[in-house]
């Protein structure tokens, strides 16, 4: 097996279209094949990965699995504004409201100004 | 007898071939990984001391982050030392044996699932593909609208930006399915993991795809250059590829075969 060539791997800032591969394999990709797939066999020791309380909850920390880390409540990419369309409609109202109130105090600010010199 | 009492740590299961470890791998603990044969199978295993991997500390060992990292480290480099020679069915971390009796029995009463896996994944390798939102450039205010005063062009660029950011996510996540679909047409099989955290992934822009595909190792030159062509029509995503990987993601039970 050989790793094909795609090119010099980039560094520094991510762009748009860019493409860094192929990489290393980071600790991420391989604790979610490690640890989630691979055929499961109930060997005379048993230990359930899923039962170590703490393991499960620093794992869920870095990897975010959708149906588990809901469960847990990490689910970053459900509140981040790129990913989920509610948080995205959450964020656009916050900056709504704080444009709004931006807007309250020009007006306001404008009022005074027509007062002060009529 | 002195010898301080040791477990067998089972990292796969290939066909047979007894030579299967690569010389010069330290394993799981710093021990070298051996063979055991039966059943014209050969499983992959190492003498691992109970201190550190028995059940009581391994549920320990476990909860420990830099060691569960090395660990998991120790068992895939070995995989992949086997994978280079031929197909491996890898197991789950930690999937460990009082003695040779143990994984011999097991070869025995599975060995219709690891021959089946085994053809499953014969001259394929699987490859991880994830993409990664571009965050788009402040769009620049239009000059040809008319803005009649200070507060009007705010809201005019405040609007601009608003869309621009909400586009972005969208073509973001319409550029993840489409990859993810386009890349299936060179692949036998494909899974879908879930996106890792930006910490984890070491990258601060979201990711929006995180795939993992079983390719033939005669086509592993046209699924890359896919990637590549792919790379270059979407310029809302960045996209990575890894591997070639054992296949982890398409020997577990459950399989379904083929992209949606």
């Amino acid at each position: 097996m050989t790793q094909p060539s795609l090119g010099a791997p980039e560094s520094g800032a991510l762009s748009a279209g860019t493409m860094s591969g192929p990489q290393p394999a980071n600790l991420g990709d391989i604790l979610e094949r490690v640890l989630d797939k691979g055929i499961v066999i109930a060997g005379d020791i048993r230990v359930n990965l899923l039962d170590i309380e703490l393991l499960t909850i620093k794992l869920r920390l870095v990897i975010a699995s959708l149906e588990t880390a809901s469960q847990v409540g990490i689910n970053w990419w459900q509140a981040d504004p790129w990913l989920s369309a509610d948080a995205a409609q959450r964020s656009d109202r916050q900056e709504l409201e704080e444009e709004n109130r931006q807007l309250r105090n020009r007006v306001r600010a404008l009022e005074r100004g027509e007062h002060d010199g009529g | 007898m002195a010898a301080e009492s040791r477990c067998v740590w089972l990292y796969g299961v290939t066909g047979d071939d007894p030579e299967a470890p690569a010389a010069g791998l330290a394993g799981v603990g710093g021990v070298p990984p051996r063979t055991i044969s039966a059943a014209g199978l050969t499983a992959i295993v190492g003498d691992v001391a109970d201190r550190e991997y028995g059940e009581a500390a391994l549920r320990r060992n476990l909860e420990d982050l830099d060691w569960l990292a090395r660990t998991a480290r120790a068992h895939h480099a070995v995989l992949e030392a086997v994978a280079e020679r031929g197909p491996v069915v890898p197991m789950r971390l930690a999937t460990l044996f009082a003695s040779d009796a143990g994984v011999t029995g097991t070869l025995r009463e599975r060995a219709d699932d690891f021959r089946g896996s085994l053809s499953l994944i014969a001259a394929r390798s699987e490859w991880g593909v994830k993409a990664y939102a571009a965050k788009p450039a402040d769009p620049v205010a239009d000059p040809g609208l008319p803005a009649t005063g200070p507060g009007a062009a705010y809201l005019q660029r405040r609007r601009a930006q608003l869309t621009a950011s909400k586009d972005a996510r969208a073509e973001a996540l319409a550029s993840a399915r489409a990859v993810y679909a386009e890349l299936g047409r060179f692949a036998v099989a494909s899974r879908l993991y879930p996106p890792q955290a930006p910490d984890l992934a070491g990258q601060p822009a979201p990711m929006v795809l995180n795939a993992a595909y079983l390719v033939a190792d005669e086509r592993a030159g046209e699924f890359s250059a896919a990637v590549a062509d792919l790379t270059a029509r979407h310029r809302f995503v960045q996209l990575a590829l890894t591997g070639p990987w054992p296949a982890y993601s398409f020997v577990g039970a459950g399989d379904e075969p083929g992209p949606r």
